[in-house]
Protein backbone atom coordinates (compact mmCIF):
# COMPACT_ATOMS: atom_id res chain seq x y z
CA UNK A 1 0.00 0.00 0.00
CA UNK A 2 2.47 2.45 0.83
CA UNK A 3 4.79 1.22 -1.99
CA UNK A 4 1.62 2.23 -4.32
CA UNK A 5 1.61 5.34 -2.16
CA UNK A 6 4.81 6.52 -3.36
CA UNK A 7 4.66 4.97 -6.59
CA UNK A 8 1.84 7.42 -7.21
CA UNK A 9 3.18 10.56 -6.50
CA UNK A 10 5.94 9.66 -8.60
CA UNK A 11 3.63 8.98 -11.02
CA UNK A 12 1.80 12.14 -10.49
CA UNK A 13 4.78 14.50 -11.22
CA UNK A 14 5.32 12.80 -14.95
CA UNK A 15 1.75 12.68 -16.36
CA UNK A 16 2.19 13.38 -19.73
CA UNK A 17 0.04 14.98 -22.94
CA UNK A 18 -2.50 11.93 -22.66
CA UNK A 19 -3.75 12.65 -19.23
CA UNK A 20 -4.36 16.36 -20.32
CA UNK A 21 -6.17 15.30 -23.27
CA UNK A 22 -8.19 12.91 -21.27
CA UNK A 23 -9.01 15.18 -18.84
CA UNK A 24 -9.90 17.88 -21.08
CA UNK A 25 -12.41 15.11 -23.32
CA UNK A 26 -13.99 14.31 -19.92
CA UNK A 27 -14.54 17.73 -18.90
CA UNK A 28 -15.86 19.09 -22.12
CA UNK A 29 -18.26 16.14 -22.23
CA UNK A 30 -19.50 16.63 -18.77
CA UNK A 31 -19.87 19.95 -19.03
CA UNK A 32 -21.67 19.82 -22.34
CA UNK A 33 -24.10 16.82 -20.80
CA UNK A 34 -24.77 19.89 -17.62
CA UNK A 35 -25.46 22.45 -20.02
CA UNK A 36 -27.96 20.22 -21.73
CA UNK A 37 -29.53 19.46 -18.17
CA UNK A 38 -29.65 22.47 -17.09
CA UNK A 39 -31.54 23.87 -19.98
CA UNK A 40 -34.17 21.05 -19.99
CA UNK A 41 -33.99 20.01 -16.07
CA UNK A 42 -34.77 23.83 -14.62
CA UNK A 43 -37.44 24.81 -16.88
CA UNK A 44 -38.94 21.37 -16.40
CA UNK A 45 -38.75 21.73 -12.63
CA UNK A 46 -39.49 25.62 -12.29
CA UNK A 47 -42.73 24.52 -14.23
CA UNK A 48 -43.96 21.26 -12.08
CA UNK A 49 -42.89 23.66 -9.10
CA UNK A 50 -45.19 26.32 -9.55
CA UNK A 51 -48.56 24.56 -11.39
CA UNK A 52 -50.89 22.06 -10.07
CA UNK A 53 -52.40 19.41 -11.87
CA UNK A 54 -53.51 15.69 -11.44
CA UNK A 55 -50.62 13.60 -11.39
CA UNK A 56 -48.03 15.70 -10.45
CA UNK A 57 -47.11 14.46 -6.94
CA UNK A 58 -46.51 10.98 -9.06
CA UNK A 59 -44.48 12.53 -11.62
CA UNK A 60 -42.64 14.53 -8.81
CA UNK A 61 -41.78 10.95 -7.00
CA UNK A 62 -40.99 9.49 -10.63
CA UNK A 63 -38.82 12.76 -11.30
CA UNK A 64 -37.09 11.85 -7.99
CA UNK A 65 -36.31 8.43 -8.41
CA UNK A 66 -34.76 9.14 -11.51
CA UNK A 67 -31.75 11.11 -9.89
CA UNK A 68 -30.84 7.71 -8.93
CA UNK A 69 -30.75 6.07 -12.44
CA UNK A 70 -28.21 3.99 -13.08
CA UNK A 71 -25.45 4.93 -15.34
CA UNK A 72 -25.19 1.57 -16.54
CA UNK A 73 -28.72 0.79 -17.77
CA UNK A 74 -28.63 4.29 -19.52
CA UNK A 75 -25.92 3.05 -21.63
CA UNK A 76 -26.94 0.02 -22.39
CA UNK A 77 -30.80 1.82 -23.32
CA UNK A 78 -28.60 4.29 -25.63
CA UNK A 79 -25.98 1.51 -27.39
CA UNK A 80 -28.99 -0.19 -28.17
CA UNK A 81 -31.38 3.32 -29.76
CA UNK A 82 -27.68 4.35 -31.50
CA UNK A 83 -26.24 0.93 -32.45
CA UNK A 84 -26.16 1.19 -36.86
CA UNK A 85 -28.89 -1.80 -36.22
CA UNK A 86 -31.09 0.37 -33.39
CA UNK A 87 -33.57 3.71 -34.55
CA UNK A 88 -31.02 6.18 -35.00
CA UNK A 89 -28.18 3.39 -35.74
CA UNK A 90 -27.79 5.86 -38.82
CA UNK A 91 -26.65 8.56 -37.61
CA UNK A 92 -23.34 6.78 -36.44
CA UNK A 93 -22.83 8.28 -33.10
CA UNK A 94 -22.53 4.84 -31.21
CA UNK A 95 -18.74 4.99 -30.02
CA UNK A 96 -18.34 9.01 -30.57
CA UNK A 97 -18.22 11.56 -27.58
CA UNK A 98 -21.46 12.87 -28.75
CA UNK A 99 -22.91 9.99 -27.54
CA UNK A 100 -21.26 10.06 -24.27
CA UNK A 101 -22.76 13.59 -23.94
CA UNK A 102 -25.84 12.54 -24.84
CA UNK A 103 -25.81 9.66 -21.93
CA UNK A 104 -25.08 11.70 -19.32
CA UNK A 105 -27.56 14.43 -20.34
CA UNK A 106 -29.83 11.88 -19.26
CA UNK A 107 -28.79 11.03 -16.30
CA UNK A 108 -27.77 15.39 -15.19
CA UNK A 109 -31.64 15.97 -16.36
CA UNK A 110 -33.74 14.39 -14.09
CA UNK A 111 -31.44 15.44 -11.17
CA UNK A 112 -31.45 19.05 -12.09
CA UNK A 113 -35.11 18.99 -12.80
CA UNK A 114 -35.84 17.30 -9.42
CA UNK A 115 -33.71 19.79 -7.32
CA UNK A 116 -34.86 22.80 -9.32
CA UNK A 117 -38.35 21.80 -8.22
CA UNK A 118 -37.46 21.29 -4.85
CA UNK A 119 -35.72 24.63 -4.46
CA UNK A 120 -38.26 26.63 -6.45
CA UNK A 121 -40.88 25.01 -4.85
CA UNK A 122 -39.67 26.04 -1.77
CA UNK A 123 -39.21 29.70 -3.13
CA UNK A 124 -43.14 29.44 -4.44
CA UNK A 125 -44.22 28.65 -0.22
CA UNK A 126 -43.05 32.19 0.72
CA UNK A 127 -43.30 34.39 -2.52
CA UNK A 128 -46.29 32.42 -4.16
CA UNK A 129 -49.02 33.92 -3.72
CA UNK A 130 -47.76 37.96 -4.29
CA UNK A 131 -46.42 36.35 -7.69
CA UNK A 132 -50.15 35.00 -7.98
CA UNK A 133 -51.67 38.39 -6.43
CA UNK A 134 -50.00 40.06 -9.37
CA UNK A 135 -51.88 37.87 -11.73
CA UNK A 136 -48.82 36.21 -13.41
CA UNK A 137 -48.91 33.40 -15.36
CA UNK A 138 -47.53 30.27 -14.70
CA UNK A 139 -44.24 30.36 -17.05
CA UNK A 140 -44.00 33.79 -15.61
CA UNK A 141 -44.31 32.85 -11.94
CA UNK A 142 -41.31 30.30 -12.89
CA UNK A 143 -39.16 32.49 -14.81
CA UNK A 144 -39.51 34.83 -11.77
CA UNK A 145 -38.68 32.26 -8.93
CA UNK A 146 -35.95 30.76 -10.66
CA UNK A 147 -34.19 34.40 -11.02
CA UNK A 148 -35.09 34.37 -7.32
CA UNK A 149 -33.13 31.44 -6.20
CA UNK A 150 -30.59 31.23 -8.63
CA UNK A 151 -27.69 30.90 -6.42
CA UNK A 152 -29.22 27.99 -5.06
CA UNK A 153 -29.61 26.12 -7.98
CA UNK A 154 -25.73 26.33 -8.80
CA UNK A 155 -25.33 23.42 -6.24
CA UNK A 156 -27.90 21.97 -8.59
CA UNK A 157 -25.90 21.99 -11.33
CA UNK A 158 -22.33 21.21 -9.51
CA UNK A 159 -24.19 18.09 -8.58
CA UNK A 160 -25.00 17.38 -12.01
CA UNK A 161 -21.74 17.90 -12.97
CA UNK A 162 -20.53 15.57 -10.15
CA UNK A 163 -22.46 12.97 -11.09
CA UNK A 164 -21.84 13.31 -14.92
CA UNK A 165 -17.74 13.22 -14.62
CA UNK A 166 -17.73 10.44 -12.17
CA UNK A 167 -19.94 7.57 -14.13
CA UNK A 168 -18.27 5.54 -15.72
CA UNK A 169 -21.34 2.82 -16.41
CA UNK A 170 -22.36 4.66 -19.42
CA UNK A 171 -19.51 6.46 -21.09
CA UNK A 172 -17.92 3.04 -21.07
CA UNK A 173 -20.69 1.15 -23.03
CA UNK A 174 -21.26 4.25 -25.62
CA UNK A 175 -18.45 5.46 -25.94
CA UNK A 176 -15.89 1.91 -26.11
CA UNK A 177 -12.95 3.18 -24.41
CA UNK A 178 -11.37 4.57 -27.84
CA UNK A 179 -7.81 5.43 -26.83
CA UNK A 180 -7.45 8.89 -28.07
CA UNK A 181 -11.27 9.37 -29.08
CA UNK A 182 -13.53 8.60 -26.39
CA UNK A 183 -11.09 7.56 -23.45
CA UNK A 184 -12.71 9.63 -20.24
CA UNK A 185 -10.86 10.03 -17.04
CA UNK A 186 -12.94 7.13 -15.37
CA UNK A 187 -12.49 4.64 -18.60
CA UNK A 188 -8.71 5.07 -18.11
CA UNK A 189 -9.03 4.71 -14.61
CA UNK A 190 -10.74 1.52 -14.84
CA UNK A 191 -8.44 0.10 -17.96
CA UNK A 192 -4.97 0.98 -15.92
CA UNK A 193 -6.67 -1.28 -12.79
CA UNK A 194 -7.72 -3.71 -15.35
CA UNK A 195 -3.93 -3.77 -16.28
CA UNK A 196 -2.89 -3.95 -12.96
CA UNK A 197 -1.05 -0.24 -12.61
CA UNK A 198 -2.43 0.11 -9.51
CA UNK A 199 -0.20 3.49 -8.93
CA UNK A 200 -1.36 5.13 -12.36
CA UNK A 201 -5.02 4.30 -12.27
CA UNK A 202 -4.68 6.12 -8.02
CA UNK A 203 -2.33 8.79 -10.10
CA UNK A 204 -5.48 9.11 -12.52
CA UNK A 205 -7.78 8.90 -9.51
CA UNK A 206 -5.90 11.87 -8.04
CA UNK A 207 -6.52 13.93 -11.18
CA UNK A 208 -9.82 13.83 -11.52
CA UNK A 209 -10.47 14.56 -7.60
CA UNK A 210 -8.85 17.75 -8.47
CA UNK A 211 -10.73 18.48 -11.52
CA UNK A 212 -14.16 17.74 -9.63
CA UNK A 213 -13.05 20.22 -6.77
CA UNK A 214 -11.55 23.01 -9.24
CA UNK A 215 -14.83 23.19 -10.86
CA UNK A 216 -16.39 23.36 -7.60
CA UNK A 217 -13.54 26.21 -6.66
CA UNK A 218 -14.50 28.17 -9.52
CA UNK A 219 -18.64 27.94 -9.00
CA UNK A 220 -18.31 29.11 -5.21
CA UNK A 221 -16.26 32.57 -6.93
CA UNK A 222 -18.37 33.31 -9.35
CA UNK A 223 -20.92 32.82 -7.00
CA UNK A 224 -19.90 34.93 -4.29
CA UNK A 225 -19.01 37.33 -7.07
CA UNK A 226 -22.49 37.47 -8.35
CA UNK A 227 -23.76 37.31 -5.49
CA UNK A 228 -21.82 40.79 -4.11
CA UNK A 229 -22.93 42.17 -7.83
CA UNK A 230 -26.51 41.18 -8.43
CA UNK A 231 -27.98 39.88 -4.94
CA UNK B 1 -40.31 41.36 -13.50
CA UNK B 2 -37.78 44.02 -14.22
CA UNK B 3 -35.93 44.65 -17.62
CA UNK B 4 -32.65 43.92 -15.17
CA UNK B 5 -33.47 40.90 -14.10
CA UNK B 6 -34.86 39.60 -17.42
CA UNK B 7 -31.50 40.50 -18.94
CA UNK B 8 -29.71 38.96 -16.34
CA UNK B 9 -31.86 35.80 -16.82
CA UNK B 10 -31.69 35.43 -20.48
CA UNK B 11 -27.72 36.25 -20.56
CA UNK B 12 -27.61 33.45 -18.25
CA UNK B 13 -29.60 31.24 -20.75
CA UNK B 14 -27.53 32.40 -23.71
CA UNK B 15 -24.58 31.72 -22.06
CA UNK B 16 -25.64 28.20 -21.56
CA UNK B 17 -26.45 27.65 -24.75
CA UNK B 18 -23.37 29.01 -25.94
CA UNK B 19 -21.09 26.89 -23.71
CA UNK B 20 -23.18 23.69 -25.55
CA UNK B 21 -22.40 25.05 -28.84
CA UNK B 22 -18.78 25.52 -27.86
CA UNK B 23 -17.97 22.10 -26.48
CA UNK B 24 -19.64 20.66 -29.05
CA UNK B 25 -18.30 21.77 -32.40
CA UNK B 26 -14.73 21.67 -30.92
CA UNK B 27 -12.87 19.38 -33.51
CA UNK B 28 -12.65 15.52 -31.70
CA UNK B 29 -16.53 16.16 -30.97
CA UNK B 30 -17.17 15.66 -34.42
CA UNK B 31 -16.75 12.33 -36.29
CA UNK B 32 -13.68 12.61 -38.08
CA UNK B 33 -13.49 11.28 -42.37
CA UNK B 34 -11.28 8.62 -42.22
CA UNK B 35 -11.97 6.35 -39.39
CA UNK B 36 -12.75 2.68 -38.70
CA UNK B 37 -14.00 0.80 -35.65
CA UNK B 38 -11.96 -2.05 -34.94
CA UNK B 39 -13.96 -4.33 -32.59
CA UNK B 40 -11.49 -6.32 -30.55
CA UNK B 41 -10.01 -8.58 -27.66
CA UNK B 42 -9.02 -7.33 -24.22
CA UNK B 43 -5.66 -8.94 -24.67
CA UNK B 44 -4.65 -7.06 -27.43
CA UNK B 45 -5.95 -3.67 -25.76
CA UNK B 46 -4.47 -4.57 -22.55
CA UNK B 47 -1.15 -5.85 -23.66
CA UNK B 48 -0.14 -2.56 -25.29
CA UNK B 49 0.09 -3.99 -28.83
CA UNK B 50 -2.57 -1.40 -30.48
CA UNK B 51 -0.99 1.59 -28.92
CA UNK B 52 2.70 -0.22 -30.75
CA UNK B 53 1.00 -0.75 -33.75
CA UNK B 54 -1.64 1.79 -34.57
CA UNK B 55 0.58 5.29 -34.97
CA UNK B 56 2.77 3.39 -37.74
CA UNK B 57 -0.77 2.78 -39.40
CA UNK B 58 -2.22 5.81 -39.29
CA UNK B 59 0.63 7.81 -40.07
CA UNK B 60 0.93 6.13 -43.37
CA UNK B 61 -2.17 5.59 -44.44
CA UNK B 62 -4.23 8.72 -42.47
CA UNK B 63 -6.80 6.48 -41.33
CA UNK B 64 -7.49 7.05 -37.55
CA UNK B 65 -8.65 3.26 -35.63
CA UNK B 66 -10.64 3.43 -33.43
CA UNK B 67 -10.24 0.20 -31.12
CA UNK B 68 -13.31 -1.04 -29.10
CA UNK B 69 -11.79 -3.60 -26.53
CA UNK B 70 -14.66 -6.56 -25.77
CA UNK B 71 -14.42 -9.82 -25.06
CA UNK B 72 -14.14 -12.63 -28.49
CA UNK B 73 -17.99 -13.22 -28.04
CA UNK B 74 -19.22 -9.70 -27.75
CA UNK B 75 -16.69 -8.29 -29.94
CA UNK B 76 -18.49 -10.30 -32.76
CA UNK B 77 -21.80 -9.35 -31.64
CA UNK B 78 -20.49 -5.55 -31.80
CA UNK B 79 -19.90 -6.44 -35.45
CA UNK B 80 -23.55 -8.36 -36.19
CA UNK B 81 -25.03 -5.28 -35.02
CA UNK B 82 -22.96 -3.26 -37.60
CA UNK B 83 -21.33 -1.14 -35.39
CA UNK B 84 -17.46 -1.95 -36.58
CA UNK B 85 -15.96 -2.06 -39.41
CA UNK B 86 -13.10 -4.86 -38.78
CA UNK B 87 -13.12 -7.62 -36.41
CA UNK B 88 -9.35 -8.75 -34.91
CA UNK B 89 -10.32 -11.50 -32.24
CA UNK B 90 -9.06 -15.06 -31.52
CA UNK B 91 -11.42 -17.95 -31.08
CA UNK B 92 -11.58 -19.91 -34.19
CA UNK B 93 -14.98 -21.39 -33.45
CA UNK B 94 -17.05 -18.29 -33.02
CA UNK B 95 -15.08 -16.80 -35.99
CA UNK B 96 -15.95 -19.69 -38.04
CA UNK B 97 -19.60 -19.64 -37.02
CA UNK B 98 -19.25 -15.80 -37.96
CA UNK B 99 -18.21 -16.93 -40.81
CA UNK B 100 -20.66 -18.91 -41.88
CA UNK B 101 -23.15 -16.27 -41.00
CA UNK B 102 -22.51 -14.09 -43.61
CA UNK B 103 -21.16 -11.84 -41.66
CA UNK B 104 -17.96 -11.30 -43.06
CA UNK B 105 -16.56 -13.09 -46.18
CA UNK B 106 -12.84 -14.04 -45.45
CA UNK B 107 -10.42 -14.36 -42.71
CA UNK B 108 -6.99 -13.94 -42.93
CA UNK B 109 -4.97 -15.17 -40.06
CA UNK B 110 -2.49 -12.24 -38.25
CA UNK B 111 -0.49 -13.54 -35.56
CA UNK B 112 -0.64 -15.95 -32.53
CA UNK B 113 0.78 -16.23 -29.22
CA UNK B 114 -0.29 -18.53 -26.46
CA UNK B 115 -1.98 -19.10 -23.46
CA UNK B 116 -0.29 -19.72 -19.99
CA UNK B 117 -1.46 -21.54 -16.67
CA UNK B 118 -0.30 -19.44 -14.11
CA UNK B 119 -1.05 -20.00 -10.44
CA UNK B 120 0.80 -19.68 -7.22
CA UNK B 121 4.30 -19.76 -6.97
CA UNK B 122 4.39 -22.34 -4.36
CA UNK B 123 1.97 -24.37 -6.57
CA UNK B 124 0.20 -26.19 -3.62
CA UNK B 125 -2.08 -28.14 -6.24
CA UNK B 126 1.17 -29.48 -8.10
CA UNK B 127 0.22 -28.55 -12.24
CA UNK B 128 3.54 -27.72 -12.80
CA UNK B 129 5.10 -28.91 -16.31
CA UNK B 130 3.72 -28.94 -19.79
CA UNK B 131 0.88 -30.77 -20.38
CA UNK B 132 -2.20 -28.96 -19.54
CA UNK B 133 -4.58 -31.09 -19.85
CA UNK B 134 -3.10 -32.80 -17.01
CA UNK B 135 -3.03 -29.70 -14.98
CA UNK B 136 -6.55 -28.84 -15.22
CA UNK B 137 -7.17 -32.44 -14.21
CA UNK B 138 -5.15 -32.13 -10.83
CA UNK B 139 -6.55 -28.31 -10.40
CA UNK B 140 -10.39 -30.18 -10.06
CA UNK B 141 -8.86 -33.17 -7.58
CA UNK B 142 -7.69 -30.58 -5.86
CA UNK B 143 -10.46 -28.25 -5.87
CA UNK B 144 -7.63 -25.32 -6.05
CA UNK B 145 -8.79 -21.58 -6.49
CA UNK B 146 -9.23 -21.10 -10.30
CA UNK B 147 -10.64 -17.92 -11.63
CA UNK B 148 -12.35 -18.21 -14.66
CA UNK B 149 -13.25 -14.63 -17.69
CA UNK B 150 -16.38 -16.10 -17.71
CA UNK B 151 -17.32 -13.75 -20.41
CA UNK B 152 -17.30 -15.71 -23.54
CA UNK B 153 -13.85 -14.68 -24.43
CA UNK B 154 -11.58 -16.47 -26.57
CA UNK B 155 -9.57 -17.03 -23.33
CA UNK B 156 -12.63 -18.49 -21.94
CA UNK B 157 -13.29 -20.43 -24.79
CA UNK B 158 -10.14 -21.87 -24.91
CA UNK B 159 -10.43 -22.22 -20.95
CA UNK B 160 -13.82 -24.37 -21.13
CA UNK B 161 -12.34 -26.19 -24.11
CA UNK B 162 -9.28 -27.73 -22.00
CA UNK B 163 -11.86 -28.95 -19.18
CA UNK B 164 -13.61 -31.07 -21.69
CA UNK B 165 -9.92 -32.30 -23.15
CA UNK B 166 -9.57 -33.05 -19.40
CA UNK B 167 -12.78 -34.64 -19.39
CA UNK B 168 -14.10 -32.77 -16.48
CA UNK B 169 -17.83 -31.98 -16.53
CA UNK B 170 -17.31 -28.55 -15.11
CA UNK B 171 -21.03 -28.15 -14.44
CA UNK B 172 -20.91 -31.09 -11.71
CA UNK B 173 -17.23 -29.79 -9.92
CA UNK B 174 -17.33 -26.39 -9.97
CA UNK B 175 -18.31 -25.15 -6.75
CA UNK B 176 -16.74 -22.44 -4.18
CA UNK B 177 -12.82 -22.42 -5.57
CA UNK B 178 -14.11 -21.96 -9.59
CA UNK B 179 -14.64 -18.45 -9.23
CA UNK B 180 -16.48 -17.18 -12.53
CA UNK B 181 -15.91 -13.54 -12.15
CA UNK B 182 -17.14 -12.42 -15.78
CA UNK B 183 -14.64 -9.75 -16.91
CA UNK B 184 -11.85 -9.15 -19.03
CA UNK B 185 -7.92 -10.71 -18.69
CA UNK B 186 -6.84 -7.59 -16.53
CA UNK B 187 -9.34 -8.06 -13.49
CA UNK B 188 -9.73 -11.76 -13.71
CA UNK B 189 -5.35 -11.71 -13.61
CA UNK B 190 -6.29 -8.87 -10.82
CA UNK B 191 -8.84 -11.14 -8.91
CA UNK B 192 -6.55 -14.42 -9.34
CA UNK B 193 -3.27 -12.60 -7.61
CA UNK B 194 -5.63 -11.10 -4.60
CA UNK B 195 -6.78 -15.12 -4.29
CA UNK B 196 -3.72 -16.41 -5.25
CA UNK B 197 -5.71 -19.01 -7.77
CA UNK B 198 -4.73 -20.64 -10.55
CA UNK B 199 -5.68 -18.95 -13.94
CA UNK B 200 -5.76 -19.17 -17.66
CA UNK B 201 -4.21 -16.04 -19.45
CA UNK B 202 -3.23 -15.14 -23.06
CA UNK B 203 0.93 -14.74 -22.53
CA UNK B 204 0.43 -10.90 -23.90
CA UNK B 205 -1.87 -9.19 -21.35
CA UNK B 206 0.59 -11.62 -18.48
CA UNK B 207 3.35 -10.10 -19.39
CA UNK B 208 2.00 -6.37 -19.62
CA UNK B 209 0.44 -7.38 -15.96
CA UNK B 210 2.05 -5.63 -13.25
CA UNK B 211 0.02 -6.45 -10.50
CA UNK B 212 1.51 -10.42 -10.32
CA UNK B 213 1.56 -10.61 -6.32
CA UNK B 214 2.87 -14.53 -5.74
CA UNK B 215 1.58 -15.10 -9.24
CA UNK B 216 4.27 -17.18 -11.35
CA UNK B 217 3.81 -19.15 -15.07
CA UNK B 218 3.13 -22.84 -14.27
CA UNK B 219 2.35 -24.52 -17.19
CA UNK B 220 3.44 -23.72 -20.64
CA UNK B 221 4.54 -24.88 -24.37
CA UNK B 222 1.65 -27.65 -24.88
CA UNK B 223 0.44 -26.99 -28.30
CA UNK B 224 -3.02 -27.36 -27.05
CA UNK B 225 -2.46 -23.57 -25.82
CA UNK B 226 -1.72 -22.15 -29.19
CA UNK B 227 -3.52 -19.30 -29.54
CA UNK B 228 -4.37 -17.62 -33.21
CA UNK B 229 -5.98 -14.35 -33.84
CA UNK B 230 -7.58 -13.63 -37.02
CA UNK B 231 -9.01 -10.60 -39.01
CA UNK B 232 -12.27 -9.98 -40.91
CA UNK B 233 -13.62 -7.26 -42.40
CA UNK B 234 -17.59 -7.04 -41.61
CA UNK B 235 -19.33 -8.09 -44.44
CA UNK B 236 -20.94 -4.59 -46.33
CA UNK B 237 -24.01 -6.57 -47.68
CA UNK B 238 -25.14 -7.24 -44.40
CA UNK B 239 -24.27 -3.64 -43.00
CA UNK B 240 -23.76 -1.09 -46.02
CA UNK B 241 -22.39 1.26 -43.26
CA UNK B 242 -19.00 -0.88 -43.30
CA UNK B 243 -16.30 1.72 -44.44
CA UNK B 244 -15.21 -1.16 -46.95
CA UNK B 245 -11.59 1.08 -47.96
CA UNK B 246 -10.62 1.96 -45.25
CA UNK B 247 -11.03 -1.45 -43.70
CA UNK B 248 -9.39 -3.67 -45.90
CA UNK B 249 -6.89 -0.53 -45.88
CA UNK B 250 -6.27 -1.51 -42.32
CA UNK B 251 -6.30 -5.32 -42.79
CA UNK B 252 -4.04 -5.64 -45.88
CA UNK B 253 -1.62 -3.77 -44.19
CA UNK B 254 -1.82 -5.65 -40.53
CA UNK B 255 -0.86 -8.62 -43.36
CA UNK B 256 1.74 -7.01 -45.09
CA UNK B 257 5.41 -7.39 -44.35
CA UNK B 258 5.50 -4.09 -42.81
CA UNK B 259 2.55 -4.99 -40.45
CA UNK B 260 4.07 -8.35 -39.45
CA UNK B 261 7.00 -6.61 -38.86
CA UNK B 262 5.43 -3.89 -36.39
CA UNK B 263 3.66 -7.19 -34.85
CA UNK B 264 7.21 -9.04 -34.47
CA UNK B 265 8.62 -5.71 -33.45
CA UNK B 266 6.55 -5.73 -29.93
CA UNK B 267 8.21 -6.92 -27.05
CA UNK B 268 8.15 -6.35 -23.46
CA UNK B 269 11.15 -6.82 -21.24
CA UNK B 270 13.34 -8.03 -24.14
CA UNK B 271 10.07 -10.86 -24.52
CA UNK B 272 8.00 -10.84 -27.84
CA UNK B 273 4.26 -10.81 -26.89
CA UNK B 274 2.69 -11.83 -30.50
CA UNK B 275 4.37 -13.72 -33.59
CA UNK B 276 3.13 -12.93 -37.05
CA UNK B 277 1.44 -15.30 -39.23
CA UNK B 278 -0.13 -14.22 -42.19
CA UNK B 279 0.35 -16.35 -45.18
CA UNK B 280 1.67 -14.57 -48.57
Amino acid sequence: MLQTLQETAMRLSTLDRDVVAIAWLSLRVSLSAVAIGLVLGIPIGAILAVTAFPGRAALVGLLNAFMGLPPVIVGLVLYLVLSRSGPFGSLGLLFTPIAMVAAQAVLATPLVAALTRQVVADAEAHLGEQLRSLGLSAPRRALALIHDTRFSLVTAALAAFGRAISEIGAVLVVGGNIDGHTRTMTTAISLETQKGDLSLALALGLVLIGIVVAVNAVAALLRGHAARAYG
Amino acid sequence: MDLLRRRLLARGFAATLGLVGALGSAPSLRAEPASIVVASTTSTEQSGLFKHLLPAFEAKSGIAVKVVALGTGQALDAARRGDADVVLVHDRPAEDKFLAEGFATQRRDVMYNDFVLVGPKADPAGVKGSDVVAAFTELAGAKAPFVSRGDRSGTHSAELRTWKDAGIDLAAVRGDWYRDVGQGMGPALNAASALNAYILADRGTWLAFKNRGELAILVEGDKRLFNPYGVMLVNPAKHPSVKVKEGQAFIDWLVSPEGQGAIAGYRIGGEQLFFPSAAH
